[in-house]
C-alpha cells in the first residue's frame, strides 16, 4: 500500500515535469498501461478477502483516477504549449501587402454621368444614343433652328466637307428618340458634344445629358419639381436654387437653373447648372407627336461641370489629360 | 447690351436700388452679366482749372501748379501727369476727398514743396480704365461744381447677356418697356417731334430688294458744322455703353441705335451720285468697308448702292469711300427696315460682326426708322448745326411684317406653367409689356407692338406671362403622367460593367478627344476611310480618331514621360470611318431617313494599352514583363462575361500594319472580325519610342456586350474523370488545332481541355514543342469507367497523331 502510495506521490512529481508528449505517454504506460505498477495493483486485488478488496480497490481507484487526471492535465498542457510554439512559428507579418490587390478607376466624367443616368433611371428615364455625327436636320433644324439663325452662332460647329456636323448638344436625340413614337416619353441621353472653341474653360469635345419627358400632363411645375430633386439627390445636399427665364429655339419656355454655391474661400455665387424648358410644339410636330394632346419638357447640362462641383476640379482640362496622378484620385 | 444704368433710370422709373434692379432683370431673361459701379465716393472731387504750371524745383517729372477750384484762393498742387498744363479743366480732389482707390486726400509735402489736393485721371476716379493723364474736361466745365454733378455720377455700367429672342431689348427703350412691366411702373419718354426742316436736300431712294428691304428712310442735311464736339453728357453715355466717342455724326447715330435700338448710318452726302439703290449684290460684286477690309460679295448680300457703285452692306457696315470724315460738310442719314433673314449669317460670311448686324439679324421694330431718323436729326442739328432736308421714304408697306393677333387659351397657359395664373394678373403683365389685350370667352387675344419680333405663337405668350409672373412663383411638383417602361434587355451587358470590369482589372479609364492629328494616323499606317473635319482647330485635332489605339498610346507615353513605368488605360468611345468598319451599330445606325446614304459609320469600341510588368511590383512572385497573353486574359474576361465564349475567335492572319505580325492575333465573333490585340509593330514602337512591352486591344463594344440569357441544365449527376496527357508536335502546330483535333474526337464525353503546360528544348525534339493537357471527361447518363477513360485517350491520341503529327510523350 505505502508502496503505491509513494509510487504515485513520485509519479505525480514526475508527470509535472515531463516535457514533451512522448514522455508523459511513456509515464502513462508505466503507470496505467497493461503492465503498470496501477494496472497490477488493481491486478493485485483478487488475492485479498472480500472486505480488504472493497477497502483496497477503493484506495488504487483513488491513486488511478488522480494519476489519469493528473496525465490528462498535464498532456493538455503539453498540448497547449506545442500548439502556441506552433502557432508562434506560423506568424504572419500580416502588415506586407496582399497579392495581386491593384485595381484600375472608372473616369471621374463616366462616375458623374453614370451618378446622373441612375438617378433619372429611378425616376422612369430610359437612356438613349444617336449618332455623334449629325445632320444639319437633327441638330438645328429639327429643334426649330431655322437656317443662319442668331442662336446657331452660340454653336461653334464643326463641319465635315459633305455639311454633316459633329453634334453640338444632345439634343438631336431628343428627335432621334420621338420619331416614330407616340407618348409618353421619358429619355435620358448621356453622350459627347462638339463645339469648336478650346481655352481654359472650354474643351471642343465634352459630355452632355439631355434628359426629356413628354406625356398628357407635364408642366413647367413638374420641370422645376424634376430638377430640384435630381439636384438634391446629386449632390445629397439641399441647394437654394432659381430658375431664370432664357431662350433656346427647341423649348418655351426655357430657363437657366442656378444654383447657389458655396465656394471653398467661404464666397458664395449663383452657379449656371442646366438649361431646360417645355419642348417646343414646332419640335413636337416637327416628332409627329400632337402638341395640344402632348406636353412635355427637355433638359441639357454639362457633365464636366457637375463631375467639377462634385469632385472639387477646378480645370476642366485635367479630365482630357489622362494623367495617371489625376485618375488614381477617383478610383 | 451694355449701357448706363441712370440713363435708364431717366427713362423709366425703377422703384428699387442697383441690386435689386440687377436681380429683377436677370430673373426676367435679360441676365446682367457684369455690374461695374462707377464714380462712387466722388464727393471732395470738383471741376478745376489750372491756372500756373511750373516745374518742381526737386524733381524732373513733377510740376507746381497753381488751380481754381472756385473756392477764392488758387491752391497749390503737385502734380506729375504729362498732360497737366495751364488753361485746362482737370478733376481735383481736394484734401478731406477719399478716393474710390482708397486714396485718402491730405495736404502734404511732395519734395519739400506743399500740395493741397490731387489732379486725377478718370481710373484715379473709377470712371474710366485711363491712367495715362489728367482727365481733361471739356472747356465749358463750369469750376467749382462737384465732379460728381458735372459727370452724372455715381452710375454703373450694366451689360446684359441677352438671348436672341429679344433684340427689342437692344435699345434703351425697349428695356425701358420690359424693366416697367417688371416693376409695374411707367416709361418716361416723351414722344419724338418732327425736326423742323430748313433744307431742301433730295434724292430718289428706289427699292429693288423686295421683302428684304421694304422700308427706307433717308435724309440730307447740309452745311454741318464739321468740327463740333460731342457733348459730354452724350459722350458719357457712349462712353458706359462700352463704345469710344469718335466725331459728332459718328457719335449721334451710335447714340441713337443705343437708344432706340434703330441702326442708323451717315454717308457723305458729297461722294454720292444719283439715287439711292437698295438691291442685292452682284455675285462677285465688291466693296471696301469702313473697316478697310475688301468685302466679297454675292446675290446673297442686300447692298446699298447709288446709280453708279455700291455704298454699303446693309444691315453689316458702310463702305469705306462713302464714309463720313472730318470734312465733312453735308450727310445723307439713313434709317431702314431690313427682314431678319435678308442679314442673317451674312456679316458672318465676311467674317465680321458689328452692332448693326447684331441687331437687324435678330429683327429691328420695322416702325422705328422715321422715330429714329428725327431723333438723329434732331440731335444732329443741336450738336452740329445744319439744314435738315425732308425726310426720303421709299416703303413697300405690302412686305412690312405686320403684328398679327394671338390667341393664348386660359386653359392652355394652366397646363403649360403648372400654375392658375389670374385673369387679372394676365392682362396686366400684356398691358404693360405694351401689349394690346383683348378678352375673349377661352382666353385672350393679344396684339404684339412692332418691336416683339418674337411673339408669334401661343408659346410666346405662355413664356411672356412666366417671365413676368416670376419662374420663382411657379410652384415645384412631380410629374405624374403615365410611365411607359421598356423592358431592360438581360441579353445585353451595359456599359458600365464592361467599365468595372476593366478597372477591377488593374485598368484605369482614360477620355481622350475624338479628333486626332492626320501626322500621327501616317505613323500607324491608319489612313483609309478617314473622315476629316472641314474647319478643325488645329492641324493636331483635324481627323476624327479612326482608332482609340493611336490617342491611348499618346497618354500611356505621357504617363510614362512623368515616371509611371506600368501604365494600364483602358478608353470607350466612337471610332469613324467613311465607309464601314468593324461593326456596324444598330443603335446609332438605326436607319432613320436622315442617316441612311453614305454617312460616315461611327462604331462604340473598347481599347486597352498595357506597358510594364504584368503584375504592380511586390514581393510574393518574380516580376514578369506583361505580354500577349495578359492581355488576351483580359479579352477572355471580357468575352466570358457575355456567357458565349464558343462565338469567339482569334487568328493569326488579316493583321493590321500596326500589329507585331508573330504577336498579334485578329478578333473575331461568328467569324466576323470585331477588333485587333497584341504588341505594337516594332517599327511603330520605335516610331513613338516605346519599347516591346506595349500590348494593346481594340474591340468593338457591341459584340462584347451581347450576354447569353441563361438556360439552365440539370447538374450533372455523375462524376467527372479527369486523365492527362502530353503529347509532342511541330512548332507550327497551334493550340487551336490540338483543341479542334481533340474536341472532334470526343464529342460530347469532353467537358473541358485544359493546356497546363508548355515546353520546348532540352528533351524535345528542335522545331517541336511539348503540350501537356488535362481531359475532364464525364458522361450525362452514367459513371465512367477506367476502361471508358481509356478508350477515351486513345481515341485523343490517335486523333492527334494523324492531324497534328503529334507523338505522345511518355
Amino acid at each position: 500500500m505505502d508502496d503505491l502510495d509513494s509510487r504515485a506521490t513520485q509519479a505525480l512529481v514526475e508527470i509535472d515535469k515531463a516535457d514533451t508528449l512522448d514522455a508523459l505517454d511513456a509515464l502513462r504506460v508505466g503507470l496505467l498501461g497493461k503492465s503498470g505498477v496501477v494496472t497490477a495493483a488493481l491486478k493485485a486485488l483478487g488475492a485479498l478477502s472480500p472486505d480488504e478488496r472493497k477497502a483496497r480497490g477503493a484506495e488504487v481507484n483513488r491513486v488511478k483516477e488522480r494519476l489519469a487526471d493528473a496525465l490528462a492535465a498535464r498532456k493538455q498542457t503539453l498540448e497547449q504549449a506545442e500548439l502556441d510554439r506552433r502557432l508562434a512559428s506560423e506568424k504572419l507579418d500580416i502588415s506586407m501587402p496582399g497579392r495581386d490587390g491593384e485595381r484600375g478607376g472608372i473616369h471621374p466624367i463616366t462616375r458623374a454621368l453614370e451618378r446622373i443616368a441612375a438617378i433619372f433611371a429611378r425616376l422612369g428615364y430610359q437612356r438613349a444614343d444617336g449618332p455623334e455625327i449629325e445632320d444639319d436636320w437633327h441638330n438645328f433644324e429639327a429643334l426649330n433652328f431655322p437656317p443662319h439663325h442668331p442662336a446657331r452662332a452660340m454653336h461653334d460647329t464643326f463641319y465635315f466637307g459633305d455639311g454633316r456636323l459633329l453634334r453640338t448638344h444632345t439634343s438631336p436625340v431628343q428627335i432621334r428618340s420621338m420619331k416614330g413614337r407616340q407618348p409618353p416619353i421619358r429619355i435620358i441621353a448621356p453622350g459627347k458634344v462638339y463645339r469648336s472653341d478650346s481655352d481654359q474653360t472650354h474643351s471642343p469635345m465634352f459630355h452632355q445629358i439631355e434628359g426629356l419627358l413628354v406625356d398628357e400632363t407635364s408642366s413647367f411645375a413638374d420641370l422645376k419639381g424634376t430638377l430640384a430633386e435630381f439636384i438634391r439627390a446629386f449632390f445629397e445636399r439641399d441647394f437654394e436654387m432659381r430658375f431664370r427665364p432664357s431662350y433656346f429655339p427647341f423649348t418655351e419656355p426655357s430657363a437657366e437653373v442656378d444654383i447657389r454655391w458655396d465656394a471653398e474661400d467661404g464666397s458664395t455665387r449663383w452657379l449656371e447648372v442646366l438649361g431646360c424648358g417645355m419642348v417646343h410644339p414646332n419640335v413636337l410636330q416637327n416628332c409627329g407627336i400632337d402638341p395640344e394632346r402632348y406636353t412635355g419638357f427637355a433638359f441639357g447640362l454639362g457633365v464636366e461641370r457637375f463631375a467639377m462641383l462634385r469632385y472639387g476640379v477646378s480645370d476642366l482640362r485635367a479630365f482630357f489629360e489622362n494623367d495617371l496622378r489625376f485618375l488614381k484620385q477617383f478610383a | 447690351m451694355k449701357f448706363s444704368e441712370n440713363w435708364l433710370r431717366e427713362l423709366v422709373e425703377i422703384k428699387a436700388d442697383r441690386a435689386a434692379l440687377a436681380h429683377a432683370l436677370t430673373m426676367a431673361g435679360l441676365e446682367v452679366e457684369e455690374l461695374t459701379p462707377l464714380g462712387e465716393n466722388l464727393s471732395g472731387v470738383v471741376v478745376a482749372e489750372i491756372i500756373a504750371a511750373e516745374k518742381h524745383p526737386e524733381a524732373d517729372r513733377l510740376q507746381v501748379c497753381k488751380v481754381n477750384a472756385g473756392s477764392g484762393e488758387p491752391l497749390q498742387i503737385v502734380c506729375g501727369a504729362p498732360n497737366a498744363r495751364v488753361g485746362i479743366k482737370v478733376p481735383l480732389a481736394m484734401v478731406g476727398a477719399n478716393l474710390p482707390g482708397g486714396i485718402a486726400i491730405k495736404a502734404a509735402k511732395l519734395r519739400g514743396v506743399e500740395s493741397f489736393g490731387m489732379l486725377c485721371s478718370a481710373k484715379e476716379l473709377g470712371i474710366d480704365n485711363d491712367a495715362s493723364g489728367l482727365l481733361e474736361l471739356p472747356q465749358d466745365a463750369p469750376v467749382g461744381q462737384p465732379l460728381a454733378t458735372y459727370l452724372g455720377l455715381p452710375d454703373a455700367s450694366i451689360e446684359l447677356k441677352l438671348t436672341p429672342n429679344r433684340p427689342d431689348c437692344l435699345g434703351l427703350v425697349g428695356l425701358a418697356h420690359d424693366v416697367a412691366a417688371l416693376f409695374g411702373s411707367a416709361v418716361k419718354v416723351p414722344a419724338q417731334a418732327d425736326a423742323p426742316v430748313t433744307g431742301a436736300g433730295h434724292r430718289g431712294i428706289r427699292l429693288e430688294a423686295g421683302a428684304d428691304a421694304p422700308r427706307y428712310l433717308g435724309r440730307i442735311i447740309e452745311g454741318i458744322d464739321p468740327a463740333a464736339r460731342t457733348p459730354l453728357w452724350l459722350a458719357e453715355r457712349l462712353r458706359r455703353a462700352g463704345l469710344r466717342p469718335i466725331s459728332a455724326v459718328v457719335d449721334v447715330t451710335n447714340y441713337v441705335m443705343l437708344e432706340l435700338g434703330q441702326p442708323l448710318h451717315a454717308f457723305d452726302n458729297d461722294t454720292l451720285e444719283g439715287d439711292i439703290v437698295v438691291r442685292h449684290a452682284r455675285n462677285g460684286e465688291t466693296l471696301k468697308l469702313l473697316d478697310g477690309s475688301e468685302a466679297k460679295l454675292d446675290s446673297g448680300f442686300l447692298l446699298i448702292a447709288d446709280d453708279k457703285k455700291g455704298l454699303a452692306v446693309a444691315g453689316v457696315m458702310g463702305g469705306y469711300d462713302s464714309r463720313v470724315t472730318d470734312a465733312t460738310l453735308n450727310i445723307f442719314l439713313e434709317s431702314a427696315h431690313f427682314a431678319p433673314a435678308a442679314i442673317m449669317g451674312r456679316a458672318r460670311k465676311l467674317g465680321m460682326h458689328t452692332d448693326a448686324s447684331h441687331r437687324f439679324e435678330r429683327g429691328v421694330d420695322p416702325e422705328l426708322p422715321r422715330r429714329a431718323l428725327e431723333r438723329a436729326t434732331e440731335l444732329l442739328l443741336a450738336i452740329a448745326g445744319g439744314n435738315a432736308g425732308p425726310v426720303l421714304v421709299a416703303e413697300n408697306p405690302a412686305d412690312l411684317p405686320k403684328p398679327a393677333a394671338v390667341t393664348l387659351r386660359r386653359a392652355r397657359l394652366r397646363r403649360v406653367l403648372g400654375v392658375e395664373v389670374a385673369d387679372a394678373e394676365v392682362a396686366r403683365i400684356f398691358t404693360a409689356l405694351g401689349m394690346r389685350v383683348e378678352t375673349i370667352a377661352e382666353g385672350w387675344r393679344i396684339t404684339a407692338p412692332s418691336s416683339r419680333f418674337d411673339i408669334e405663337r401661343e408659346e410666346d405668350l405662355i413664356e411672356e406671362v412666366a417671365r413676368i409672373y416670376g419662374y420663382d412663383n411657379i410652384p415645384t411638383t412631380t410629374p405624374a403622367g403615365a410611365l411607359a417602361l421598356a423592358a431592360e434587355p438581360e441579353a445585353r451587358l451595359n456599359e458600365l460593367a464592361v467599365r468595372e470590369q476593366m478597372a477591377a482589372r488593374g485598368y484605369y479609364e482614360a477620355v481622350n478627344l475624338a479628333f486626332v492629328s492626320q501626322v500621327l494616323l501616317q505613323t500607324w499606317g491608319l489612313e483609309a476611310d478617314l473622315v476629316p473635319l472641314a474647319n478643325p482647330l488645329s492641324a493636331d485635332l483635324a481627323v476624327m480618331r479612326p482608332s482609340l489605339l493611336p490617342g491611348l498610346i499618346e497618354a500611356l507615353s505621357h504617363n510614362r514621360a512623368r515616371q509611371q513605368e506600368r501604365v494600364r488605360l483602358f478608353e470607350l468611345g466612337r471610332v469613324f470611318h467613311q465607309n464601314g468598319f468593324l461593326h456596324k451599330d444598330p443603335a446609332i445606325h438605326g436607319g432613320t431617313p436622315q442617316q441612311s446614304g453614305d454617312a460616315p459609320v461611327e462604331t462604340p469600341s473598347l481599347a486597352i494599352v498595357a506597358s510594364g510588368n504584368a503584375r504592380a511590383e511586390q514581393w510574393g512572385e518574380a516580376a514578369r514583363p506583361s505580354d500577349f497573353f495578359d492581355i488576351k486574359g483580359d479579352l477572355d474576361a471580357l468575352i466570358a462575361w457575355g456567357g458565349e465564349p464558343q462565338r469567339w475567335s482569334v487568328h493569326a492572319d488579316g493583321l493590321p500594319a500596326w500589329l507585331h505580325p508573330g504577336r498579334g492575333a485578329r478578333v473575331a465573333r461568328d467569324g466576323q472580325t470585331v477588333g485587333y490585340l497584341g504588341a505594337l509593330h516594332p517599327q511603330l514602337a520605335k516610331a513613338l519610342d516605346l519599347g516591346p512591352d506595349v500590348h494593346v486591344l481594340e474591340v468593338a463594344l457591341e459584340p462584347l456586350l451581347g450576354r447569353r440569357l441563361p438556360k439552365a441544365q440539370p447538374v450533372p449527376r455523375f462524376p467527372a474523370v479527369r486523365r492527362d496527357i502530353a503529347v509532342d508536335v511541330p512548332e507550327q502546330v497551334s493550340w487551336s488545332q490540338i483543341e479542334q483535333a481533340v474536341r472532334n474526337s470526343l464529342g460530347a464525353a469532353l467537358v473541358e481541355l485544359r493546356l497546363f503546360d508548355r515546353y520546348s528544348g532540352k528533351g524535345v525534339e528542335a522545331g517541336r514543342k511539348s503540350l501537356a493537357m488535362g481531359l475532364i471527361l464525364q458522361d450525362a447518363s452514367r459513371t465512367l469507367t477506367d476502361d471508358d477513360a481509356d478508350r477515351c485517350v486513345r481515341n485523343a491520341v490517335s486523333a492527334l497523331e494523324a492531324a497534328c503529327e503529334a507523338k505522345l510523350r511518355g
